[in-house]
Formats: C-alpha cells, sequence, structure tokens
C-alpha cells in the first residue's frame, strides 16, 4: 500500500475510532458514579440519530441535532430513574441483566417506530460526493465533523469535570459516595446526571457519524461492545485513555479490515476486547492495582 | 432418606406428569405439538445449565447460545463432512478401523465417509469443554461484568464465524445431519413415525440433567456454591476455592448447552446461525430469572413453557421484546423467580392460618 | 514444649503513602490466648487481614508450624486449620443457621462435584456426619432451638455465636477472633469471654484483635500492641498495663510521666 492509501485508511480509522472513544466515554461516566457497566450505552448513538433524522423533516438540521440530543440525554435520565435508581444496592448479577433488559427494550422500541429501514442524516456540510483533499488522501468533509465534534465533546467534559461545580460534585460522588453526601451532595441527582450526560454525549456522537455509516436500529449492540472494549483497553473510568485506546482499536480495525474479508471486522475488536480481559483487564494505562477488578 | 424422598419426590411425579401429557397429545388433534415440545425441552437444557450458573455460582454469562453452537456445529459438521476423498490417510484409516466413520451414500449415489454420531457427539462435548475453560480461566476471577461481556464477546465471534465460514454453510447452515443412533434402536430423529420416541427420549435427558443438577446442590458442593452467592468473602474464609468452583459451574454449564445443542441438530437434521444470535443467549438468561435464579424447578418448567410459546409464534414480532421486558419486570421486582415470590410465601401461610415471620 | 504456632517476621504492608504495619514481628504459642490491641488507626485489623490471607503483605512472613503462609489466599489458609471471624458478622443470610455451621465442615471434607452429581453413596455418610457435627456445636453454644432459622433472621449477638459456631465447625488449630466484642454490652461480653476461654481450654489457639480492655485483660495469655502500625508493647497483661509507652499511647504523655514515677 502507497502512502495516500495509507493515509486513507488511517483516517477511516481515526474517523470510527473517536466514535467508539465516546462511547467508552459514556461508558465511563456511568461506571465512575454507580459501579455498573451500562449495556444500553449503544442504543443511546442510534435513538439520538433516529430522532435526529425524523425532526429533519420538520425543522432545520442544526436544530433537529440539538432537539434529538436533548431528548435522548432526558431518555437518559429517564432509564435511571425507572429501571436503575430502585435496585442501586442490588447484586451486580442484577444490575447486569437490568441493563441488557433496557438495551433490548430500547432497541425493539426502536425496531417497531422506525422500522428495520436503514436510514441517515443528510451531511452535515457538502453531500456525499464531496471530498475534501488531505495531502493527497481524499476525505469526506464530514469526518472533520466527527473529529471535530469529538474533540469538543472531550474538552468539554474535561473542562465541566475539572472547572464547574457539578462537574466537581459528579467526581466527588464517584470518589466516595459517602463523603460526597455528607457534603451536602445529593448523589442521586449525580447518578441520574450520569445517565443523562452519557446519553447526551452518545446522541451527538450518533448524530455526526450517521451521515457516514448510516444508522439501523440494530447497530446499538456492536458499538456497546467496541466501546467497552475501547473503555477496558483504555482501564475503566480512565476516560483520557479512553481516547487513545478509542482511535487505536478504530486504527487496528480499519487496517484489518483492509487485510480480511469484510465479514470478520467484528471479530477484530472482540478478539481485542477477549486478549484485553485475559491478559490486562485493567487497561493499557493501569495504574491502580489490579484487586479493584478482582471479584 | 426423607431428604431423598424431599428431592425426588417431584422428579417422579414430573415422570408422571410427561406421560400424561404424551398420552393427551397423542389423543388431541394436534399431536405435532410434540414435536415443539421435544424442540422445547432440548433448549431447556441450556436453561438448566445457565441456572446453575447463574442462581448459584452467581455468575452471568451472555453467550450461552456459543456453547449451545458449539455442541451443535460440531456434531454437524462432523456427522455431515465427506472425508471420502481422505479414506486412505493414516488417521482416517485408523478411524475407519476403529469403526468412528460410516459409510453411507448422498443424494447422487456417491460415496460417502463420515464420523457416526456418538464420536461427534463426544468430540463436540470435549471441545466445548475446551472452549469453556479458555474463556473461564482468564476471566473467573475478575468481577462479575467481565465474564458477563466476555461471554458476550464469545458469543458474537462464534456467530460471526458460522455465518462467515464456508464449512459451517455460512447462512444456511448445515443440513442432512443425520440422526443419532443412541442404543439399539433407539434413535433422535425428526421423523414423524418417531415422534413418540423421541419425545420420550428428550424427556428422560432432560430429567436425568435435571437429577444430575438436583443432587449437585443437595451436595457438599451445592452448599458451597450457595455460600459463595450469598458472602463470598466468608466461603473463601471457610476453605472453598471460590475461583475452581466458579469455572467448574461455568465448564459444566456450557456441557449441558453443548449437549442441547447436539441433541436438537440431530433432532432437527440442520443447525442454522439463528441459533446463535445474541438475542437467543439473552432469552436462556430471561428465562432463568423468570424461572427463578436458583431454582432449578422453574427454570425447567420455564424452559420449556416459554420456548414452546416461542415456537408456536404466541408472541409474534413482539417475540425479543417479550423477553427483553421479562428480563427487566422480573430484576426489578421479583429476583427470586415466579415460584418464589416473597408474597406467595405469606399468602399460603396466611391461608394455612400460620402466623408468617 | 511450647510449640510456636503461628508466627509473624517483619510484616510489612502500605496502602499507598500509607505505612500501615511496620515490621511486625510476633509469635503464638500453641493453647495460648494472645491478644492485639491498639488504639484506632493503629494497624490491628491489617495486621489480622495479613496473618489470614486477605491481603498480601509487601515484605516479611507470615509461619504456620514453622511453614510459610505468607500471601496464601484464604481458602488454602483455611485448609491448614486456621479460622477466622470477621469484625462485620458475615453470614450466609438467606442459609439456615444449621447450614451456614455445616458449611463450617467444608475444610474437614471432601466430595467433590462428580460424586455429588451422582449422589454417590458414600457422600451419605459424610453428610450425614457433617449434620450432627453441626447439631454437637450448636448444642455446645445454646443454639440448637435456632438451628432452622434463617440466618438473617437473629439477632445480633447471636448471629455472632453463629459465626464463632461456623469457625469452631471447622475444627482449627488456631482460631482468630477480628474485635468479637464489638456491639456487645457488658452482660455479653463476659459470656463471651468465658467462651473464649473454654474453646482455650479444648486445645485451639486464639488469636483476638479487640478493643475491649477488660475482655483482654481477663482472658489473655499474652497481649501485643500495636501503634501507628508498629509494635510497641509486648507481654503479660499485668506488665502491659504498666508499661510507660502503652499508657502514652492510649492516654497521653502526663499519664505516662506519672506511671513512671
Amino acid at each position: 500500500m502507497d502512502f495516500t492509501q495509507v493515509l486513507q485508511y488511517c483516517l477511516a480509522g481515526i474517523t470510527v475510532g473517536s466514535v467508539y472513544a465516546i462511547v467508552a466515554i459514556g461508558f465511563n461516566i456511568i461506571y465512575s458514579a454507580t459501579g455498573i457497566i451500562n449495556f444500553a450505552q449503544g442504543e443511546f448513538l442510534i435513538v439520538g440519530a433516529m430522532t435526529a433524522v425524523s425532526l429533519h423533516h420538520y425543522m432545520p438540521l442544526p436544530m433537529a441535532v440539538l432537539l434529538a440530543v436533548a431528548i435522548t440525554a432526558v431518555l437518559g435520565g429517564l432509564v435511571e430513574l425507572v429501571f436503575i435508581r430502585r435496585v442501586r444496592d442490588a447484586s451486580v448479577l442484577r444490575l447486569i441483566v437490568i441493563t441488557i433488559g433496557v438495551s433490548i427494550l430500547l432497541r425493539e422500541g426502536m425496531l417497531h417506530v422506525w422500522d428495520e429501514q436503514v436510514r441517515g442524516l443528510p451531511y452535515f456540510t457538502g453531500t456525499s460526493l464531496s471530498t475534501i483533499g488531505l495531502m493527497g488522501a481524499r476525505i469526506s468533509p464530514q469526518v472533520l465533523w466527527v473529529l471535530g465534534v469529538c474533540t469538543v465533546i472531550v474538552t468539554a467534559l474535561t473542562l465541566f469535570f475539572k472547572l464547574t461545580l457539578t462537574g466537581r460534585a459528579m467526581r466527588a460522588c464517584a470518589d466516595d459516595r459517602m463523603a460526597a453526601r455528607l457534603c451536602g451532595i445529593k448523589d442521586s441527582r449525580m447518578v441520574t446526571l450520569s445517565f443523562m450526560l452519557s446519553a447526551a454525549i452518545g446522541a451527538l456522537a450518533g448524530c455526526v457519524i450517521s451521515p457516514l455509516t448510516q444508522t439501523q436500529y440494530d447497530m446499538g449492540a456492536p458499538l456497546a461492545i467496541k466501546g467497552f472494549t475501547v473503555a477496558i483497553l483504555g482501564g475503566l473510568g480512565n476516560s483520557m485513555a479512553a481516547v487513545v485506546a478509542g482511535l487505536l482499536l478504530g486504527l487496528l480495525e480499519t487496517l484489518a479490515v483492509s487485510q480480511l474479508p469484510v465479514a470478520y471486522k467484528e471479530v477484530v475488536s472482540i478478539v481485542v476486547l477477549l486478549l484485553v480481559l485475559i491478559f490486562r483487564p485493567s487497561g493499557l494505562f493501569a495504574r491502580r492495582e489490579t484487586s479493584a477488578l478482582r471479584a | 432418606m426423607n431428604k431423598h424422598l424431599r428431592m425426588y419426590g417431584p422428579v417422579i411425579a414430573a415422570a408422571v406428569a410427561v406421560v400424561v401429557l404424551q398420552l393427551a397429545l397423542s389423543a388431541s388433534h394436534a399431536p405435532y405439538y410434540m414435536t415443539q415440545v421435544t424442540m422445547s425441552v432440548y433448549y431447556a437444557l441450556v436453561v438448566l445449565g445457565l441456572c446453575l450458573l447463574m442462581g448459584y455460582a452467581g455468575q452471568a454469562s451472555l453467550g450461552h447460545a456459543g456453547f449451545f453452537a458449539v455442541g451443535g456445529y460440531t456434531a454437524a459438521v462432523m456427522t455431515t463432512c465427506n472425508l471420502n476423498a481422505y479414506r486412505d490417510a493414516a488417521l482416517i484409516g485408523w478411524c475407519r478401523s476403529v469403526g468412528l466413520l460410516i459409510e453411507k451414500q448422498d443424494l447422487y449415489g456417491h460415496p460417502m465417509l463420515c464420523f457416526s454420531p456418538w464420536p461427534a457427539c463426544i468430540t463436540a462435548l470435549v471441545l466445548t469443554g475446551l472452549v469453556a475453560l479458555l474463556i473461564g480461566v482468564p476471566v473467573i476471577r475478575l468481577k462479575g461484568h467481565y465474564l458477563a461481556m466476555a461471554t458476550l464477546g464469545f458469543g458474537l465471534i462464534i456467530h460471526r464465524i458460522v455465518q462467515g465460514a464456508q464449512v459451517f454453510g455460512q447462512a444456511d447452515g448445515i443440513s442432512n445431519v443425520p440422526p443419532f443412533q443412541l442404543f439399539g434402536d433407539l434413535e433422535v430423529n425428526g421423523r414423524a413415525a418417531f415422534r413418540v420416541q423421541n419425545y420420550y427420549i428428550a424427556w428422560t435427558v432432560a430429567l436425568v440433567a435435571l437429577v444430575l443438577a438436583i443432587n449437585l446442590v443437595h451436595s457438599r458442593v451445592g452448599r458451597a456454591l450457595r455460600s459463595i452467592h450469598e458472602n463470598e468473602e466468608a466461603a473463601h474464609s471457610l476453605g472453598v476455592n471460590t475461583y475452581r468452583y466458579k469455572l467448574a459451574t461455568f465448564v459444566l454449564s456450557a456441557l449441558f448447552a453443548a449437549m442441547g445443542g447436539i441433541l436438537l441438530t440431530h433432532y432437527n437434521g440442520s443447525i442454522g446461525p439463528s441459533e446463535v444470535s445474541v438475542m437467543k443467549s439473552v432469552r436462556y438468561v430471561a428465562i432463568v430469572a423468570v424461572g427463578g435464579m436458583a431454582n432449578l424447578w422453574g427454570a425447567m418448567l420455564m424452559g420449556v413453557l416459554l420456548s414452546f410459546l416461542s415456537l408456536r409464534g404466541v408472541f409474534g414480532t413482539y417475540d425479543d421484546l417479550v423477553f427483553g421486558a421479562i428480563l427487566i419486570v422480573m430484576m426489578l421486582f421479583a429476583s427470586e423467580g415466579l415460584l418464589r415470590m416473597p408474597n406467595w410465601r405469606a399468602l399460603r401461610a396466611r391461608l394455612q392460618g400460620k402466623p408468617h415471620g | 514444649m511450647a510449640e510456636t504456632l503461628l508466627e509473624t517476621r517483619n510484616l510489612n504492608r502500605y496502602f499507598g503513602g500509607l505505612h500501615a504495619v511496620k515490621n511486625v514481628s510476633f509469635a503464638v504459642t500453641r493453647g495460648m490466648i494472645k491478644a492485639v490491641i491498639g488504639p484506632n488507626g493503629a494497624g490491628k485489623t491489617t495486621l489480622f487481614n495479613l496473618v489470614a490471607g486477605s491481603i498480601p503483605p509487601n515484605g516479611g512472613q507470615v509461619l504456620f508450624r514453622g511453614r510459610s503462609i505468607t500471601a496464601w489466599k484464604p481458602h488454602a489458609v483455611a485448609a491448614q486449620g486456621i479460622a477466622r471471624t470477621f469484625q462485620t458478622t458475615k453470614l450466609f443470610p438467606h442459609m439456615t443457621v444449621l447450614e451456614n455451621v455445616m458449611m463450617g465442615r467444608h475444610p474437614r471434607t471432601r466430595s467433590g462435584f462428580i460424586a455429588g452429581m451422582l449422589n454417590l453413596p458414600h457422600t451419605w455418610r459424610e453428610e450425614r456426619q457433617v449434620r450432627s457435627k453441626a447439631m454437637e456445636i450448636l448444642a455446645d453454644l445454646n443454639l440448637t432451638e435456632y438451628a432452622r432459622e434463617t440466618a438473617a433472621n437473629l439477632s445480633f449477638g447471636r448471629q455472632r455465636l453463629v459465626e464463632f459456631a461456623r469457625a469452631l465447625a471447622t475444627e482449627p488449630q488456631i482460631l482468630l477472633l477480628d474485635e468479637p466484642a464489638a456491639g456487645l454490652n457488658i452482660y455479653e461480653t463476659q459470656a463471651l469471654s468465658r467462651l473464649i476461654l473454654r474453646i482455650r481450654d479444648r486445645g485451639i489457639t486464639c488469636l483476638v484483635v479487640e478493643h475491649d480492655m477488660s475482655l483482654v485483660m481477663s482472658i489473655s495469655d499474652d497481649v501485643v500492641v500495636l501503634d501507628q502500625g508498629a509494635k510497641i508493647a509486648e507481654g503479660p497483661p499485668r506488665a502491659i498495663q504498666r508499661d510507660p509507652e502503652v499508657i502514652r499511647v492510649y492516654l497521653g504523655d502526663d499519664h505516662a510521666a506519672a506511671g513512671k514515677s
């Protein structure tokens, strides 16, 4: 492969990898706040994109996207209120099963609202045919949108958690819930907020990638797996590492697809997942003791 | 002795019920229901194994359909794959002489050389055990979420592999799987004439598996498993090697699933990728939840019932949704399962006029 | 012929920057009741967990009957004949009292998966023995009437007792007690003292981590005092009571000075 081709693949890898990173960050936010792995994370992306597609019939694209993000955020909050709040002290097993159930409900709900048709948002700028030249490679302007939006999300989140009171309150909650409560922080509200935040960034990422990959009701589960893989690869709870890990997985997947038959595309991320679980479950950038992971 | 009566009494009762059911179905206008019950029983075998894993060892597996597939597909491949071209190769020659292979003819009268069902079955089980160990050994020492994800990933990989690889028939799966000759004239096949025989074969296998599970649960090991589920740290301090027990239960549950897969494949004469979807795995989990996480009878009953209803198409296009909803409702309100909801015990006590603690 | 049953040598444990256990060495001879005391944060529970195998040390050794059991996992430690109780009672809540105590027989029995699944006859005898031994121990502790009761339904004091029974069921050589008197009133504490003495008289050595001075002083043969992770004194209870370092750590410098003169 010559340089241009490699560059092309790399850009494709980074594009899809940044979406995986956002899913992983969504996982991390909820995991940090509650210790739960939210199996329904992937569905938030799809719900966001589908909602935006429908809303776009009635309003300009930017409004549709923003409204879709807001709606999905509310959905995330509802999920927490209805399903998770009652059972916060339940065993790991119960929580896993609940989030699986939620992901199924969301997926089946989407199937009945939007049927199996593949839909996609229109390109944010330009059309499906427009390209931009970058050092010999040709990419769609949407790629820049994806990279841009993901960078903005990551930066905004970092600032949010570091500088705002609410953000710091969420971090406090994640660190030591009892202590946070003693400081007057309403931990239940923080948990709901974490779900809403995860849902919102998921929806945004879903919207921005929709023109490129198109959206179908059942794309949530594979996204969740990949997002989880990235989260584990970077180390659960470590969002900075998730970004790096996401790009890494995206690159790995795209380069593998260039060599293997397309049917095996998903096998790559699952193999990575299994390898990480087997050899380095605390992630590539592990800092803390692995004993936190032990049963 | 009293203990044994309590353990096996219900099994005898169940056996009687099975016979009664058969007579009723045979006499009714829809004897083909029996076929679907038979299929449901094999699915219930998977549920039984999963119940042991989830209810007693407290581990979640979201890829049990994968083990079903490893069992079923291995048996299918070995009994349909024509080794005639290699008949003189050393290994194959040895297999022939030992009687592991069967000579037959395909649709066009050409000679075929395939494995007979028994060696295929044994190989499938051994393979399943190895795969379960491969996944379990590194992952079971981690927290519950990790095993759930790892098994989910495992299920997905198996799904992709059987969909993508030629040897597994890709989207069409494998058909023309021969009947499984058990002993003498007993055969697992799907022919209408043998409907009753197969009904009893399935139920016998299931009840034997159930008895094994009941025995296990009431034994020292069963007690240890329950203790792990109730308070793992305390169990650990009492000399229970929690890791090894969880691993063993995981492998055991995988073997149950594979057995179901093998037998159902021979019964249907085929197997396809739809048996391996994520939804299938989730469905098994939902059924265990409804039956009661640690309730073997509930798992068995619900396994047969819900599979039967699903096969009959009672849930229509909402099939997946129903199981998803079941999962959530069960987890939120009745995690002990329908047959053990605390209110029922209180209700029963009140009806009997006893004070309820 | 006092055999050293349990021994620690230069045991060390860090938690990040905190040096929780600093070079602690002591020995427990067979047949004695040894207490480990110290103000809050002294590292008693950490030391306890290091011995019991719940956490691995960063340095040093733990020896049982001369053999190193350093960093052994809890189940392996239990198999050696070392039983423990927990600071917050860890019973199996949905199992009956009898079943809880029967679990205590686990390290002394052997039926495995295959024997269990096939319900082989030799397991029947083992089960009967497990059950009768458990009933014996319950009777010994006056808990027979609660045998069929669900463990979670018992009062706090009785739950403590059941945990004791369970630990005794393992037929240990040494019993590690983690703050057994915590939450007990004065009468219950006295009953506890009598119980521990009775256990010792049966030949079971005891290592007790405790706050309650009356318990410690009345039953211990030997006492180890920890402060901020380090051992500051070791000896019979009377000597410890008069040790100026100990007094200083518990009551402050003035009292220590007063004690000296």
